[in-house]
């Protein structure tokens, strides 16, 4: 029996993994020792369990442990990153470079480095969300210290060229940070080839807890940072505050599962996005946004256009889905993202962001598809704009009292 | 966003969804707003002896506060005079549905709406209405 809600929002956040869940537990009431603490068992305890967390981190990525920081997720990592990256290495060059349709997370720690007298280059993509690599070279300048670029989108859910964007970076000796909360379990990270300095990593995108995430500092060569968070010196010194051992021991386990499980995962679950994408297709007008090859198998972003975003939320209410991003879409404004692939304002405000993830069902993804052509059907025959279409008016044209 | 009853209501179960033949006796158009923006509303009255609506349509391109507006407004619109329908207020509106304040634009456009509807009117009808 359907349930709904039908959960097609995996790139806002997943679900806690049942088993990732149960390792958790006995961390909150039996083995709550503090990890820093060097004198008894309840403290070993503790960091034993935080080092196998760490382990299970790296492993994914092809990292050394020893590379991982614990941090209470990627918003955090992010900051971290940047500011301690960008200030430790001023002396070097006040320049940064991110793209446009980079996370609020970066984009608004660049405007705080901006205030403290960094200079920041925000590049424009290609229209189909791809970074162009000839205008990224062309931004860099002789005192650029940091370039950022996102792997996925969280929106459109396209694959940067990370590893091209590494070589450039590494031959000009610029750190290179890269925001990986999309990424982990979507995507093959192998951070032994990836000429990467620092990545970002989140637990909530991937089946762990939210409240956790990780940064990557790499060893080799070595990448240091100015700490942002000070106190006991924690996380040799990147990072103070007590671990939250429950919370570490989750995404460790959270990202053992992805490494087991991504191959099979996301074969399944690309075969359900594209019954989806071949379902919403013979819909009139429906406009794919992002790259379709060079994309994360779950994601599918479409704009259903003559027709509202929100209005489209609201019937179709059985499917939790989000119009531009979960952290914008609380606003009137339409999408950044889709503005700067060069998206019309209209196609924009009707854009719908479709993430599916573990627990989704073929079932759901039929159901999905028959509301979506009953609703839009509906919805258009309300649209003055679609009617007009319908009588061959090309809006474009029109002249519109805009408010 | 938490909608109210009355907006999910109109926006469920929209009143007088639908379009005149923009050439028959007594129809006004007015069209408000902007795709840009995100909301485009049309308002159809037909108006017949002694400048009373008659009857009055709808399509609305908008969120479902902007769709809610607009169905309103074509039930208060019915059986008054043109004069009289310029007297409804935005606020009337934003008071019904029980709009937050981020969706009071909608009412905004709403109230647009009949005034462009009935200046469409006026300047089809150049001869005084009687009242």
């Amino acid at each position: 029996m359907l349930k709904l809600p039908i959960y097609l929002d995996y790139s806002a956040t997943t679900p806690v993994d049942p088993r990732v869940a149960e390792k958790m537990i006995p961390y909150l009431v039996e083995k709550f020792g503090n990890p820093a603490s060097r004198s008894h068992s309840f403290g070993w305890e503790a960091e034993a369990a935080v080092e196998e967390a760490r382990e299970e981190v790296a492993r994914l990525v092809n990292a050394d442990a020893r590379e991982i920081v614990w941090t209470s997720g990627a918003t955090e990592s992010n900051n971290l990153a940047l500011k301690g990256a960008a200030q430790f290495y001023a002396g070097q060059g006040k320049h940064l470079i991110t793209l446009k349709t980079e996370h609020k997370a970066i984009l608004d720690t660049c405007r705080e480095l901006e205030r403290q007298g960094f200079a920041v280059t925000y590049l424009d993509v290609l229209d189909n969300g791809l970074v162009d690599l000839e205008v990224l070279q062309a931004a860099l300048r002789p005192d650029t210290s940091v370039v950022s670029v996102m792997f996925v989108n969280n929106e459109i859910g396209v694959i940067q060229p990370i590893a091209e964007i590494g070589e450039i970076c590494r031959s000009k000796g610029i750190i290179f940070h890269v925001d990986a909360a999309q990424a982990t379990g979507k995507v093959a990270i192998d951070l032994a080839e990836l000429k990467v300095d620092l990545m970002s990593f989140s637990a909530h995108k991937t089946y762990g807890p939210k409240g956790i995430g990780a940064l990557y500092v790499r060893r080799k060569p070595r990448v240091r940072l100015t700490a942002q968070m000070h106190g006991g010196g924690h996380e040799r010194g990147f990072r103070s505050g007590t671990l939250p051992t429950h919370q570490i021991v989750g995404m460790g386990e959270a990202f053992r599962l992805a490494r087991l499980e991504m191959g099979t995962e996301n074969e399944r679950i690309r075969m359900l996005r594209d019954r989806l994408l071949k379902g919403v297709s013979d819909i009139d007008e429906v406009h794919l946004n992002g790259d379709l090859e060079r994309r994360v198998p779950h994601n599918l972003n479409a704009s259903f256009a003559y027709v509202e975003g929100e209005s489209l939320l609201m019937a179709i209410k059985d499917l939790a889905v989000s119009s531009g991003s979960a952290c914008t879409s609380a606003s009137l404004e339409p999408s950044y993202v889709l503005r700067a692939l060069g998206r019309e304002d209209e196609l924009a405000h009707s854009s719908i962001r479709f993430t599916l993830g573990r627990f989704t069902t073929e079932e759901e993804i039929d159901y999905a598809i028959k509301l979506l052509h009953d609703k839009i059907g509906r919805l258009r025959e309300l649209s003055p704009l679609w009617e007009m279409v319908q009588e061959g008016v090309d809006l474009s044209t029109v002249h519109w009292a805009a408010h | 966003m938490a909608y109210s009853i009355k907006v999910l209501d109109h926006y469920e179960n929209p009143r007088n969804v639908g379009s005149f033949a923009k050439e028959e006796e007594g129809v006004a158009t007015g069209m408000v707003g902007a795709p840009a923006c995100g909301d485009v509303m049309k308002l159809q009255i037909k108006v017949g002896k002694g400048g009373v609506i008659e009857d009055a349509k709808f399509k609305t391109y908008g969120c479902g506060s902007a769709i809610a507006s607009s169905s309103l407004v074509t039930e208060w619109v019915k059986g008054r005079t043109i004069d009289q329908a310029l007297e409804i207020k935005n606020t009337q509106i934003a008071e019904e549905l029980a709009l937050p304040p981020v969706k009071i634009h909608c009412s905004i456009l709403a109230e647009d709406a009949i005034k462009a509807a009935v200046a469409d009117y006026k300047k089809k009808h150049s001869e005084p209405v009687a009242a």
